[in-house]
């Protein structure tokens, strides 16, 4: 799950990590207020969507008077911000976050993430701040600086202190960025998030350290125990079919092609994806209805397929081994009924009680077109949908 | 003949009394997989589809001897079903279980290695010997005993290409699901090194996806080291980046992981790459040269 910067700092700033001073508006006039509330100028107005490259795209802006703040605020609510990260489309912004104005002397970066690779967590750091990272991690690795973390003794004082060094930091500095990074990696760790970055980490010219913006994503896997984080969720930042599909606990992404998938397993339902595309066609969508898929799961999964306008056909390939091929034909059979489907379905059975499954399609007089291996199914499909 | 298990591996299951526990006991028991016990705290001194149970994973070793643990516990309590298979340093422990939180894997995981165990998952559907043993989730009526090695990330696309080989006469000495999380126990370098030492296996199949290096950094060892045909498929190569396939280590992240640049490194390592998943069964027997 992704939040956006304003939850992002308040949950931060309850560990310790000092921010800026700030104040969220959804109207201009709640964005006058925030301006009064700090009292001082300039203020900085930022536009809060899911998505970074937000100052590029003009959805951050200083403001000098309380005039400038709403006139400001007026432009930015409600305007389709679009970023290398949104899509040409955009996304509309509903919240603002009215900031102090600090005096920047240096901007640096801080990220903590898992490294998969030594299965512990691991904090960057770069000179390098305000920038694309991932540009800078591209073309200049070297000005990335890394700690590995011990999982189990987790971030130690003299890791911190060494990447302060890193960052070319001295005296009273080297404590206060140590103190700030301790607290950081506490937020990480104990609410189970899979990122945090802070770019820019900002040195003002006072001598003071914050966190001048924050990215966090937390393990989906663990929300169970932050029941609280839920309502941090900002479901207009989301598709909807793909909500939809999240309420049935259904593993669902959208793409942009006409073949609409239904497939058991993550592995199988990429490799489905991938042989649709090696026919000549383009997949609608990623879906895996899970090993243990009920009749229910699947016809809650055929009816978010369906309400994609652009799926001409739907391929559904489902290997048996948990679940049962005449159990997921009965929910496909029962799905198409209610559902009255007009568009050609491509069913591909194997494995347990596949038989079975085959004679539900069969007799049931509708018009399922079936396959026999993957190779086969993805031509049948690819066909229908360009008929 | 095979790896990590054999007609010599004695099973003990974790959570043997919840319901994915009770099925999968009586699935493998009824392939002749050798179950010695299960634990079920709270449960101890009675027995389970005519199996005893325990109270604790200790107990249990020492009542039985099991050198493989398999763990169907939920998530909020699978990672200390790992501490505790790990701390009675039981040999081999397969964990099942999708939805672990990372934090409480990565320090699972750190304890299993200093305990010198071995884990494989979690995430995944097991391991299995064909016509010897049994341990996981898999659909056994697929396999036939035979000579070819099967390592993957994904559950599912496994079985997909198992069946073909299968179909084509191709037995498997043992098939490993390494499983689909970010975290996980025993990669593909592990299998592979397994495999490549292994006299009863002639030929790998290596099932990968997108996120991560793993693969990667598997093909470096086979570009070096490894002394039979290797087959590989990345599952993921139509994936958007930055959006979690399923899996949750399935994932373009930063630019890193796809499926072009796995691809286009395991082909430079001499493994032999199939763009589509209907090829694997058909490349295993021209690398294998029948």
């Amino acid at each position: 799950m992704k939040i956006h910067e304003y939850q992002a700092k308040a949950l931060l700033s309850k560990y310790g990590v000092t921010v800026p001073r700030s104040h969220v508006a959804r109207t201009p006039a709640e964005a006058r207020e925030a301006a009064e509330k700090l009292g001082g100028f300039p203020v900085v107005i930022k536009a809060q969507i899911h998505a970074g490259g937000r100052g590029k795209g003009g959805g951050v802006k200083l403001a000098k008077s309380l005039e400038e703040v709403e006139t400001i605020a007026a432009q930015i609510l409600g305007m389709q911000l679009v970023t290398h990260q949104t899509g040409p489309e955009g996304r509309t912004v509903r919240t603002v976050l009215i900031e102090e104005g600090l005096h920047i002397k240096k901007e640096f970066y801080l990220g903590l993430l898992i490294d998969r690779a030594t299965s512990s967590p691991v904090f960057m750091a770069s000179q390098a701040g305000g920038m694309d990272i991932e540009e800078v991690a591209a073309h200049t690795p070297e000005k990335i600086l890394k700690e590995i973390i011990d999982p189990t003794l987790g971030l130690q004082p003299y890791q911190a202190r060494k990447l302060a060094f890193g960052l070319g930091l001295t005296d009273k500095l080297v404590g206060k960025a140590t103190k700030f990074m301790l607290a950081l990696y506490k937020a990480f760790v104990e609410s189970d998030a899979s990122l945090v970055e802070i770019n820019p980490f900002l040195l003002t010219e006072e001598g003071d350290l914050y966190a001048l913006d924050a990215k966090m994503t937390f393990d989906d896997n663990a929300m169970y125990r932050h029941p609280d984080y839920a309502e941090m969720r900002d479901l207009h930042e989301e598709e909807e079919l793909e909500i939809e599909a999240s309420k049935f606990d259904l593993n669902y992404v959208k793409l942009d092609g006409t073949i609409g998938c239904m497939v058991n397993g993550a592995g199988l339902a990429m490799g489905t994806m991938d042989i649709i595309h090696h026919a000549g066609g383009s997949p609608a969508n990623f879906l895996d209805v899970g090993g243990g898929a009920s009749q229910q799961r699947v016809e809650n999964a055929f009816r978010i397929l369906l309400a994609d306008p652009n799926v001409k056909a739907v391929l559904i390939n489902i290997f048996g081994g948990i679940v049962r091929c005449d159990m997921v034909a009965a929910g496909v059979v029962e799905a198409a009924r209610n559902l009255g489907v007009q568009i050609p379905i491509v069913v591909r059975l194997e494995g347990t009680n596949v038989e079975k499954g085959r004679e539900v399609l069969e007799q049931s007089g509708l018009n399922f077109t079936t396959a026999t291996g993957m190779k086969d199914a993805a031509e049948k499909v690819v066909a229908l949908a360009a008929a | 003949m095979s790896i990590l298990v054999n007609s010599n591996t004695r099973l003990i299951v974790q959570g043997i009394t919840g319901k994915e526990g009770t099925f999968h006991t009586q699935q493998m028991k009824a392939y002749g997989t050798n179950v010695v016990g299960g634990i079920t705290p709270g449960k101890g001194g009675t027995t389970h589809e005519g199996i005893p149970v325990f109270d604790t994973v200790a107990d249990a070793v020492r009542e039985t001897g099991a050198n493989v643990s398999i763990i169907y516990v939920p998530p909020p309590f699978a990672a200390d079903a790992i501490l505790e298979a790990a701390e009675a340093k039981i040999p081999l422990i397969v964990c099942i279980t999708e939805g672990i939180p990372t934090v409480d894997m990565m320090r699972a995981f750190d304890y299993v290695q200093k305990q010198g165990v071995r884990l494989i998952g979690p995430n995944c559907p097991g391991i299995i010997t064909p016509g010897a043993c049994k341990i996981g989730i898999m659909p056994a009526h697929i396999h036939m005993p035979g000579r070819v090695g099967v390592v993957s990330r994904s559950g599912t696309l496994t079985y997909e290409a198992v069946h073909q080989l299968t179909g084509l006469g191709l037995g498997q000495s043992t098939c490993i699901g390494i499983g689909g999380d970010p975290i996980i126990g025993t990669r593909f370098i592990d299998a592979l090194q397994l495999f490549n030492e292994d006299p009863d296996t002639d030929a790998v199949v290596m099932i990968g996806e997108i996120g991560g290096t793993d693969e990667e950094t598997a093909a470096e060892y086979v570009k070096h080291h490894m002394k039979k045909p290797v087959v590989g498929f990345i599952a993921g190569q139509t994936a958007p980046p930055g959006r979690r396939m399923g899996h949750a280590g399935a994932i373009i992240a930063g630019g890193k992981g796809t499926a072009a640049e796995k691809m286009a490194i395991m082909t430079e390592a001499g493994i032999h790459v199939v763009q589509s998943p209907a090829d694997i069964g058909a490349k295993v027997v021209e690398a294998l040269g029948h």
